[in-house]
Formats: structure tokens, C-alpha cells, sequence
């Protein structure tokens, strides 16, 4: 890995340091400033949510965080291992279901972790069909599988749901949520949803003007239902966001969990 | 506007004895026939051209004599071995040029001058170069067949899904691990058509290196059947270019059920 990617933690790092240490982070394409002395901090095994307009820099921050794009020497600390799930699976069509999980794993049990991988996402049945053959939640589940199967110390999600259907996603959320608690990486999950954010987050960030202008911690007792704290997080957000927080409270619906809060941008 | 199936379909119904209209068969065999008819009335000289039914005599005749398996090998291992160079060297400057920004700035200018000149225009200059016997005809093969390989190969590895790759880079996948399961899998399909197209104009190229004072081969055989205005072994002759051609094309199209099996449309439901 060249030198200039974003640093990892050292093995002989502190027990009680965070997984992700980004301080005074600056990043321009050419004269524009996507992200301007940026400060942030996850914690080990925490589950941070990233919120911003659309073009506020969140792709950029995450991919500066994977390694992606080089962090060009600056204060960026992430962990050794990490991973990325993007909106798009980004399965690679010519490899079988498991070989996508597989992809880059070394030593014999390649294949038997991969699958134990695919049957935590529910995939077990699908470990030889060829992705195209997968529908949009599959792919992602697989997309998961292949992300969790490295055991990353930070898993980066970038908005992995948003193409997926109301009743898919909230299935997703169960199932991301459950994988967090049991593989316990640290999270950073990039959306629009700032109801996604609040039911899944341990601490929602909001991102503008290429800082952190907002956090919210959300201490609500998981699962969450939309009650009147979660509304006021939700309407304190949306102020960050510089979005009119609806006037009268949104009709709760058995079916639909998140009837409001999508920024449409 | 054109008819739709659906359109059709009533017609059809209704004039169940008219199947024939669907019987592509139909006019080549018809064809077939007037040149018989043609030839034995004498109308069509055998001189300009022979019989269909003379033609599948000297067919027989030639196979069983060995005379055309053994020029069909020669033939085929020159166009064999004029494609193996060409798909050898335009692979390995495809990797070049494809794989690095200083091999392509190195390789694809040269590429395009060399596309600018007909292949064929360098006969004569091979001539010279390497005589009349193998040589020549397999080097014109080999590199009018180079560029079909090289120009597909690399705008295949060019139009990998970058997506892909930066996925497999995120994964901490090296960059010949990258090349291996990304690039490579993703530019076959553009191969697989640039090895069709070049087995197209290896064929071609034969036929036309053959005439080169050939010695044996399926053009020594054209060459002497016309020398002794023999038309049933011309047309035997390009029966067998033709047999060639399909065979070039239902061995890439194997080749792609195989290989590309990952393909929707290969995909059995
Ligand atoms: N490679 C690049 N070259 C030039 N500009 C870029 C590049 N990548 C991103 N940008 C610019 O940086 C800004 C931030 O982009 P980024 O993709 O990080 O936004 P985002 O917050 O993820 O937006 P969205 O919510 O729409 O995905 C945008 O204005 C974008 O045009
Ligand atoms: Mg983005």
C-alpha cells in the first residue's frame, strides 16, 4: 500500500484508541474545497452516521477513510482492515456468488468462510449463481457478506440501501444491525435517510461546508420506534440540514416505519 | 411500418398449407436446381462453371484421393499459425498498452500508423523480405490479424467498469490479483469479438496469400484447377473457404458459451 494512504493503526496501537482519528483533514479537486479542516472520530465498534446535502463531501470523506483516494500525508488514522459497501453491489458479474465473497481471501478455508459468510446475510442457498441473477436486496446482502467476511475493523457504507425498496431496506436494517452487533466493527454509514440514520446510529453526524456541523448522540433503546424524542432528533437534524421540519407530525403507519425524513436532493 | 409477428400470426392461421412462406431453404435449392438444369442443357458451359452435381463428384473425388485433406492441413496450419503469431503479439501489446499509461503512449501511436496500411498493400514488400514459400504468407496473416486483437483486447481492458476495479482495490486486492480477477474477466468479451473479426481476416488473407506461387494448399489446388479450367474443383475449393469460415465461427461461438456462461443472455432460466 503506498505510503501516503491513509495510515493504519499500528498492532501495538492503544487498546483505548478510536478505530478512525481524522484531524484538520483538508481535501480540494482543483480550486473547490469538498472537505476544509475536518475533525472526526469514531470509536471502536461504534456505529456513526454521516448526513449532508447531496455534493457535501460524505463519498469523499468515505473514500479518503478506504483508502481509496490517498489522504496525501495528512492526519488520517483509520484500521488495517477495512471494507466498503457501496450503493451499487459492484459484484463482479464473471465470479460465482461465493467467489465475490471470496474475492482476495487467501488460505483453504476461502470457500467455507465465504459461505459462513453468505449464510449470516440469508444467502446460503445462492453460493453458485451468477450475480446478475440476484435482485437489488440480494446483491446488497451479498455486497454485505463480502464486506463482513474480511472481519474489518471499519466497515464504510455508502448509502447501500437507498436503491433498495421500503420494505427491503428496513429488512436490511435488522440484518446490518445484527451483523454490527455480532462482527462489532466500527461503522460509518453515509445516507440521506436522517430516519435510517437515527434507528440504526449510535451517533448521527451531519456534514456542511466540509466539516462537521451537527452531531446528535441517540441513546434511544434499539429497535426504535418514531416517538416523540426520535421526532425531535429528526427535526433538529433536518434543521442542520436546512430542511423546514414537517409542521404536523407525519401519520404513523404500521407497514411504513419511515414515512418522512428522506432528503430528496 | 413493418408487420409484427402478431400480425402475421392470423394469416397464417387461416393458410395452414402456405408454411412453405417460412422455408428459407427454398430459393437456395431452387437456385440449385436451375444450375443443374442450366448445366445439363448445356446453357452453362462447364468451362465457366461446372455442375452442382460435378462439383460433389470432384468433391468425392479429391477426398478420396487424399489430395484435398492434405492441402486442407496445409492451408490450415499456415492460417494456424499466421493467427497464433497475430493473436500472440496483439495480445501482448494490448496488455502493454491497456495495463499502462507509458505502454500505450509506447505502442498505440505505432498501432495506428500500422492500422493506416492495408495489410494486403505489404504482400510485395514480403515477397521481397522473405521469398515465395511459407514465410511470407504466414507473416502477412500474422499481421494483418494483429490488429483486430489488439484494438479490442485494449479498449476492453480500457472499458473495465472502473467501479469494479476500485471495489476490488477497497478489498485490499493487490494489483496483479486486480488485473487477474477484474480487468482480464472483464475485457474476454471484447477479446472474444476481436478474435472473431481476426479469424474473419486470417481466412481472407489465406485466400488471397495462397495465390502467392503456393506449392500446396488450397490455393495450389485453385491455381492448377484453373490452369486446367477445371470449375467443379474451384467450387469445391471455396465450398471448403466457406466450410472454414463457419467453422472459425462456431468454434468463438463455443467459446463464448463457455467463457462468458456469466452473461445474462447466456444464462439458462
Ligand atoms: N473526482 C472528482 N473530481 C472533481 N470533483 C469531484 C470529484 N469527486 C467529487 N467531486 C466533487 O466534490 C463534491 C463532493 O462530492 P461527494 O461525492 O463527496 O458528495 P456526496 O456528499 O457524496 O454527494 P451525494 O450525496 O450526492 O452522493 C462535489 O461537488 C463533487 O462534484
Ligand atoms: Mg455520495
Amino acid at each position: 500500500m503506498p505510503p501516503s494512504l491513509a495510515r493504519p493503526i499500528p498492532e501495538t496501537a492503544d487498546r483505548d484508541a478510536p478505530a478512525v482519528r481524522v484531524r484538520n483533514f483538508t481535501r480540494r479537486f482543483g480550486q473547490t474545497v469538498v472537505l476544509n479542516d475536518l475533525n472526526i472520530d469514531i470509536g471502536r465498534g461504534e456505529f456513526v452516521a454521516l448526513l449532508g446535502r447531496s455534493g457535501s463531501g460524505k463519498t469523499t470523506l468515505l473514500r479518503t477513510l478506504a483508502g481509496l483516494d490517498s489522504a496525501g500525508g495528512q492526519d488520517v488514522t483509520t484500521p488495517a482492515t477495512r471494507a466498503v459497501v457501496f450503493q451499487d453491489a459492484r459484484l463482479l458479474p464473471w465470479k460465482r456468488v461465493w467467489r465475490n465473497v471470496a474475492l482476495g481471501l487467501s488460505g483453504a478455508d476461502a470457500r467455507a468462510r465465504a459461505e459462513a459468510a453468505l449464510e449470516e446475510v440469508g444467502l446460503g442457498h445462492r453460493l453458485e449463481v451468477w450475480p446478475s441473477t440476484l435482485s437489488g436486496g440480494e446483491s446488497q446482502r451479498a455486497s454485505l457478506a463480502r464486506a463482513l467476511v474480511r472481519e474489518p475493523g471499519l466497515l464504510l457504507l455508502d448509502e447501500p440501501f437507498a436503491a433498495l425498496d421500503a420494505l427491503t431496506r428496513i429488512r436490511m436494517h435488522d440484518l446490518v444491525l445484527s451483523l454490527w452487533r455480532k462482527h462489532a466493527p466500527a461503522v460509518l454509514l453515509v445516507t440521506h435517510d436522517v430516519d435510517e440514520a437515527i434507528s440504526l446510529a449510535d451517533r448521527v453526524l451531519v456534514l456542511d461546508a466540509g466539516a462537521i456541523a451537527a452531531e446528535e448522540k441517540i441513546t434511544l433503546p434499539r429497535p426504535r420506534e418514531s416517538n416523540a424524542e426520535f421526532r425531535a432528533i429528526r427535526n433538529r437534524l433536518l434543521g442542520h440540514l436546512g430542511v423546514e421540519a414537517p409542521r404536523a407530525a407525519p401519520v404513523e403507519g404500521a407497514l411504513i416505519a419511515f414515512p418522512s425524513g428522506e432528503i430528496v436532493a | 411500418m413493418s408487420l409484427t409477428t402478431a400480425d402475421r400470426k392470423p394469416i397464417e392461421l387461416r393458410l395452414p398449407r402456405f408454411a412453405l412462406s417460412n422455408a428459407r431453404w427454398l430459393s437456395p435449392v431452387l437456385l440449385l436446381l436451375l444450375w443443374e438444369l442450366g448445366s445439363r442443357s448445356g446453357v452453362i458451359p462447364p468451362r465457366i462453371l461446372a455442375a452442382p452435381s460435378t462439383v460433389l463428384g470432384a468433391l468425392w473425388e479429391l477426398t478420396a484421393s487424399g489430395e484435398l485433406p492434405a492441402n486442407l492441413v496445409v492451408s490450415l496450419a499456415r492460417a494456424a499459425a499466421g493467427l497464433g503469431i497475430g493473436l500472440v503479439v496483439g495480445t501482448v501489446l494490448a496488455l502493454v498498452a491497456g495495463l499502462s499509461k507509458v505502454g500505450e503512449t509506447a505502442v498505440d501511436p505505432l498501432m495506428q500508423i500500422k492500422r493506416t496500411i492495408p495489410s494486403l498493400a505489404l504482400t510485395p514488400l514480403f515477397i521481397v523480405w522473405f521469398g515465395i514459400g511459407e514465410a511470407p504468407k504466414i507473416t502477412l496473416i500474422a499481421v494483418a490479424t494483429v490488429f483486430p486483437i489488439y484494438l479490442n483486447l485494449f479498449s476492453g481492458i480500457r472499458a473495465v467498469d472502473v467501479r469494479l476495479i476500485e471495489a476490488a482495490r477497497s478489498f485490499g486486492l493487490s494489483q496483479v490479483q486486480q488485473i487477474i480477477h477484474v480487468i482480464l474477466p472483464g475485457a474476454l468479451p471484447s477479446f472474444l469479438v476481436g478474435l472473431r473479426y481476426a479469424m474473419g481476416v486470417a481466412l481472407l488473407v489465406l485466400v488471397v496469400a495462397e495465390q502467392i506461387n503456393a506449392s500446396a494448399g488450397l490455393g495450389h489446388l485453385i491455381n492448377n484447377a484453373r490452369d486446367f479450367m477445371r470449375t467443379d474443383i474451384i467450387v469445391v475449393c471455396l465450398l471448403v473457404y466457406a466450410a472454414l469460415g463457419l467453422a472459425a465461427d462456431l468454434i468463438v461461438r463455443s467459446l463464448e458459451q463457455h467463457a462468458l456462461a456469466w452473461r445474462p443472455s447466456f444464462i439458462k432460466s
